[in-house]
């Protein structure tokens, strides 16, 4: 064999014949690799010829071939066909006619091919909003369920395993402590710190140790953990359950009669409401423990002060509405971590957009409520 | 003789997806204690139907009957009564993967009867045993193979001793020995228990070994071709299409 093997270009050649015949001449290396032609080469010619009836190959000088040769013959043999053009596949080798006949031996199922279809901007629009009006009573469901389940968890008669729920009350609460930890600590700083520049203006720097404690217990204690869980653990459910969903996991629950928002959803639920507050009193506490590193660092109050004003400031009112907006908040990112778990498609790509779905979703509820929450305690005088 | 109320019927039925219809005007009994077999190409819905029939899907028109009562008319809490007697194998086994696969077995055990721990563990390991199991208790489902799944499926499919069983695929991934297993403990449960089996496949082998009776779906025409005893649909169906899956494209002729 010769060691420097060129291989040669594949060439086609398009010659008429007499009595309206074409012979294709095929010569070359027809292989992938090496390139070959495409049939826009030969397809003027094609046209141009007038009235061909048939098509005959010639194979000159080949020494190889692959996919490269099928698929530009199966093209030739696909605008033959639209053409009306008889194909005499004599010429070609016999595993080339072997390997055509069974790429067209099933014909193409009709309505299967997918088109692609690009909408108008206005078109694309309609399309999200009636999808996204169409979800809003498929929430409402699963809420509703949601509190049906409750109920039946308060009667006694809910079917969940307890080893499911203390395993969860270890993922959501205990494993999430470090990062609550930390978040919860930057966020009293820089709390303090934001604080500290204004009110050092006016001489009352003291109030840093109230901005942090009331804004700690009040409002960021639950805000941040809700959000450090939602994107945490809300995202985790989401995955759990969506993997589930393209396991028939959840198919399989069904069918044993057992429902699966005793058995999956509400141990979940009642985790994330048992561990929220637990984890908001214990953000509340690293947060003003971060506003102490800048009152005593920056602003050279005394640990007692900052301590004594931190107690006059803060009453047990102010902990009283954030340990409850946390329960509540601990509710939503369940029921969104839930929800979009459940609603997930049968594919791995779903179960990604599921969980990013969750922690958007969760996110979003947080806040929205935290907005109700704020004109309720308005109102009640909190 | 006299004439006994079909286990499951068929009536007029038909399944789509919103407006992509995927098989209609199907009609067909099931009799108590029969294996019947649903067949037909890829893609033809034969899972769907399936689906349709323990209660994950609801029929776009046409109604399923179990002993003659309505199934998907009746109100929910009747539907689940009946969704109890059956036993379901899914086309992966569809195990919980955060359970063993003893946990997995005594899951339906410790729900609907009132043995006690010691007597549902006796039970799931006779279940998982019959399966070719024995051992594995302990095991999750990612730490076996899939054929293993696969069986340890079918014996939480079994933990009730159902009288109707419903196996999507079961021979599929499974090598010739556990597939013959397989068919055994499938003809076993259906005459010492008594079993309704319903089975979706396309393993010829088995079709013929356990099949009384099987549906033939077509993908093409959306509808059923023909139902009767696999063995006379090989020889004497008037469908050319019957024939040549029943004999693996051997019998290629378009007339009987």
């Amino acid at each position: 064999m010769d060691t420097a093997h060129i291989p040669m270009p594949a060439v086609v050649h398009v010659s008429q014949m007499a009595d309206a015949t074409l012979l294709i001449q095929l010569t070359g290396s027809w292989q992938l690799r090496t390139g070959v032609p495409e049939l826009t080469e030969i397809q003027q010619q094609l046209d141009d010829t007038p009235r061909v009836r048939q098509l005959t190959f010639e194979v000159l000088d080949m020494p190889a071939w692959d996919t490269g040769l099928l698929t530009f013959l199966l093209q030739l043999l696909d605008y033959c066909q639209h053409h009306q053009i008889a194909v005499d596949q004599s010429g070609l080798p016999e595993g080339v006619r072997r390997l055509l006949a069974l790429a067209t031996a099933v014909p193409e199922r009709e309505g299967a091919r997918r088109g692609a279809s690009r909408l108008s901007w206005l078109a694309q629009v309609g399309t999200a909003t009636l999808t996204a009006l169409q979800s809003a009573p498929e929430l409402c469901r699963f809420i509703g369920e949601a509190c049906l389940t409750f109920v039946k968890f308060a009667l006694g008669k809910a079917r969940y395993r307890r080893t499911d729920l203390v395993l969860l009350l270890q993922e959501c609460g205990a494993q999430a402590l470090g990062i609550v930890a930390l978040i919860s600590f930057l966020v009293g700083l820089i709390l303090a710190f934001m604080g500290a520049v204004q009110l050092r203006q006016f001489g009352a720097q003291i109030y840093v140790a109230d901005l942090v404690g009331l804004g700690m217990t009040r409002e960021m204690g639950a805000i941040m953990t809700g959000v450090i869980i939602a994107g945490r653990t809300g995202a985790a459910f989401a995955a759990q359950l969506g993997t589930m969903q393209v396991n028939e996991e959840i198919d399989a629950l069904i069918t044993m009669g057992i429902p699966p928002m005793e058995f999956l959803v509400l141990p979940r639920m009642l985790a994330l409401m048992l561990m929220m507050p637990l984890l908001c009193v214990f953000a509340d506490i690293v947060g003003m423990l971060g506003g102490l590193i800048v009152a005593t660092g920056l602003l050279d109050m005394s640990l007692l002060e900052y301590l004594n004003e931190t107690q006059r400031a803060v009453h047990l009112v102010d902990c009283g509405v954030g340990l409850f907006k946390s329960v509540v908040f601990g509710a939503l990112v369940a029921l969104a971590g839930c929800l979009r778990g459940m609603q997930c498609g049968r594919s791995a790509a779903a179960v990604g957009a599921a969980a990013t779905s969750a922690v958007v979703t969760g996110i979003v509820w947080i806040i929205a409520s935290d907005g109700v929450f704020a004109v309720l305690t308005e109102r009640l005088g909190l | 003789m006299a004439l006994t109320v079909p286990r499951i019927t068929i009536q007029n039925m038909t399944m789509a997806y919103g407006n992509f219809v995927i098989q209609r005007n199907l009609d067909f009994h099931i009799q108590p204690g029969e294996i019947f077999i649903i067949m037909g190409g890829s893609g033809c819905g034969k899972s769907t139907l399936l689906r349709h029939l323990i209660g994950l899907l609801r029929p776009a028109l046409g109604n399923v009957l179990y002993d003659g009562a309505s199934f998907w008319h009746a109100s929910p809490e009747e539907r689940e009564r009946l969704m109890r007697r059956f036993g379901v194998l899914y086309q992966s086994g569809a195990l919980w993967s955060s359970m063993t696969l003893a946990e997995n077995v005594a899951l339906p055990l410790g729900e609907y009867t009132d043995l006690s721990p010691r007597q549902i563990r006796n039970v799931v390991s006779l279940k998982l045993a019959l399966v070719g199991l024995a051992g594995f208790e302990d095991f999750y489902p990612s730490e076996i193979s899939g054929g293993m799944r696969k069986r340890a499926g079918l014996a939480r499919a079994m933990a009730l001793d159902p009288d109707i069983l419903f196996f999507d695929e079961p021979s599929a991934g499974l090598d010739p020995i556990s597939s013959r297993r397989l068919d055994d403990l499938i003809l076993e449960l259906r005459d010492s228990l008594g079993a309704t089996v319903v089975v979706v496949t396309h393993e010829l082998a088995s079709i013929f070994a356990i099949g009384d009776k099987g549906v033939f779906l077509d993908a093409e025409t959306k509808t059923m071709l023909a139902v009767g005893n696999p063995k006379t649909l090989r020889d004497a169906s008037p469908e050319p299409k019957i024939r040549a899956f029943l004999t693996r494209g051997e019998d290629v002729t378009t007339t009987a």
